[in-house]
């Protein structure tokens, strides 16, 4: 598949202390990657840089083969970017915020009127910004980015402090934007929404790369203790070795009729990051 | 030219919503024509507070506004989306500026009327007020520029605005202000319109003006340069 965005050994630091430290890693055409780590290890930071945002002390940061550090006014628009401080113009509604841009991005009143619906916002349209919660806030941003139908989307934490209904929501649209083809480049710091969304993803902490690939994979790779989980008719849970040495007792288990469920206890990317990193994600 | 218009309307539909931007366009005027019909006075110079008024609105509205959009735009982080959807720099500054020109160029036509001008007059008064809400433009940007937030910008933006306010007004009554107000624009403008059918402009109105436009676009080069539109 084409890489769509690819960055190399990139290094960033605000006087003394190094933000980023070497990040290598590349993004394919239509995938949904994630970038996860605590709240400041550097997430915005990278964000911002491969956006052309920032420029980057050492190595290359690429979107479509261009250097970000280069990338025109033009190149900008070929990708949509929803950042949590991205404001919003407050005394204007719904409608006419997006009308702004819609100007500029050459996009007509049905497209508008399209990204309102989808985020869920028609209703909303003629309320004035100030007066949404934050949650709709996030999903007028979001409109904004999705209006313009950018092929690259960079979307900084957008389920950020919403409800889990409204990231719900956000979550079912992102994975619309897959389907049509879009790459979506996402931070979080939410593992559960990492693991539900991302093809593949990226940990890192204090500006470093820890661990790399899709979350199953990286769920297997931690999978160190291999064990079984049962739970009992009679409600009880055991646990057994995943190998053959407990083949027998499951066999059993389930002949007669005793097993309700089992599965295999594979780590989530909230553990792998503790165990890699001997922190949570979600501080 | 489609983001010039963007902003543009950005602006029209963001002002009429913003009391504290919209009330600038409006006061001096209003109060003009309150003052002009109200209070009548023996031996006062003929629409004295037309003119009164019409300089202290070349001083405060164009300057105050182009400050506080801009800060607002900063501190909102609006002006950030603006600039990742290419727009540019001075587009944006065109655009902000040409609305406030417009919207200054209602008040002057207002003070216009109220002045009774006509021909001649009205020839030196409008050219007057343009090139007055120009420099408080670049003066108001300069201010916007320079200022991290809103907040930044009111505490830069007040103490300026009375000097080019007020100062013209005040040096009616004390020789020593009288001195140094000749220096700045905004009394030039004073004194322009003040000479309406009585005197003709003088070197040192287009020079004081003149030179003080230059200061203005160089402190606007040196603000754009050291800190950008972000």
């Amino acid at each position: 598949m084409e890489k769509i965005i690819a960055a190399d050994n990139i290094v960033k630091s605000f006087g003394n202390k190094r933000v980023l430290d070497g990040l290598s890693f590349s993004v394919l055409k239509g995938q949904i990657f994630g970038l996860l780590g605590p709240s400041g290890a550097g997430k915005t930071t990278l964000i911002k840089i491969l956006t052309g945002q920032l420029t980057r002390d050492l190595g290359i940061a690429e979107i479509n083969g261009l250097d970000s550090a280069k990338l025109t006014g033009e190149d900008n628009k070929k990708f949509g970017i929803m950042m949590d401080n991205f404001g919003v113009y407050e005394r204007l509604s719904c409608y006419e915020n997006l009308k702004i841009f819609a100007k500029i991005y050459g996009v007509k009143n049905d497209g508008i009127l399209n990204a309102l619906k989808k985020v869920g916002l028609e209703d909303a349209k003629k309320t004035s910004a100030a007066k949404l919660s934050k949650g709709m806030r996030s999903r007028l941003r979001l409109a904004r980015v999705i209006m313009t139908d950018s092929d690259i989307l960079f979307l900084d934490e957008p389920t950020s402090g919403l409800d889990p209904a409204t990231a719900d929501e956000i979550h079912k649209m992102m994975l619309a934007e897959k389907e049509k083809g879009k790459t979506i480049f996402l931070t979080t710091h939410t593992m559960s929404e990492a693991e539900k969304l991302c093809d593949d993803i990226v940990m890192i902490n204090e500006g470093k790369i820890v661990e790399h690939g899709s979350p199953k994979e990286i769920c297997r790779r931690y999978n160190h203790k291999r064990m079984l989980k049962i739970h009992l008719s009679d409600g009880s849970d055991i646990r057994l070795a995943h190998d053959e040495s407990s083949a027998e007792e499951v066999a059993e288990l389930i002949k007669n009729g005793c097993a309700e469920t089992i599965h295999t206890t594979e780590p989530n990317l909230e553990t792998v990051f503790m165990e890699l990193t001997g922190k949570e994600l979600a501080i | 030219m489609k983001n010039i218009k963007a902003v543009f309307i950005k602006q029209l539909l963001d002002t009429l919503k913003n009391k504290t931007v919209f009330i600038q366009f409006l006061m001096f005027p209003v109060m003009a024509i309150i003052m002009e019909n109200s209070i009548k006075i023996e031996e006062m110079p003929e629409h004295f507070f037309v003119k009164l008024f019409a300089v202290m609105f070349v001083g405060m509205a164009p300057l105050t506004c182009m400050s506080a959009i801009i800060a607002e735009e900063k501190e909102k982080n609006t002006l950030r989306v603006l600039m990742m959807s290419n727009v540019k720099p001075w587009q944006y500054i065109i655009s902000i500026g040409t609305y406030i020109f417009i919207m200054c160029m209602v008040g002057t036509t207002v003070f216009a009327i109220l002045g009774e001008y006509n021909g001649k007059e009205l020839a030196r008064f409008i050219p007057t007020m343009i090139l007055g809400i120009i420099l408080s433009e670049i003066i108001g940007a300069v201010i916007g520029i320079f200022s991290r937030n809103q907040m930044a910008a009111t505490s830069l933006t007040i103490p300026i605005m009375m000097i080019f306010s007020f100062v013209p007004m005040l040096s009616m009554f004390n020789e020593s202000i009288k001195k140094f107000a000749g220096i700045i624009y905004s009394q030039q403008i004073s004194d322009l319109i003040n000479g309406i059918g009585v005197s003709e402009v003088s070197a040192k109105n287009i020079i004081v003006i003149a030179v003080n436009f230059i200061v203005g676009i160089v402190l606007f080069a040196l603000a754009y340069k050291k800190k950008g539109l972000e």
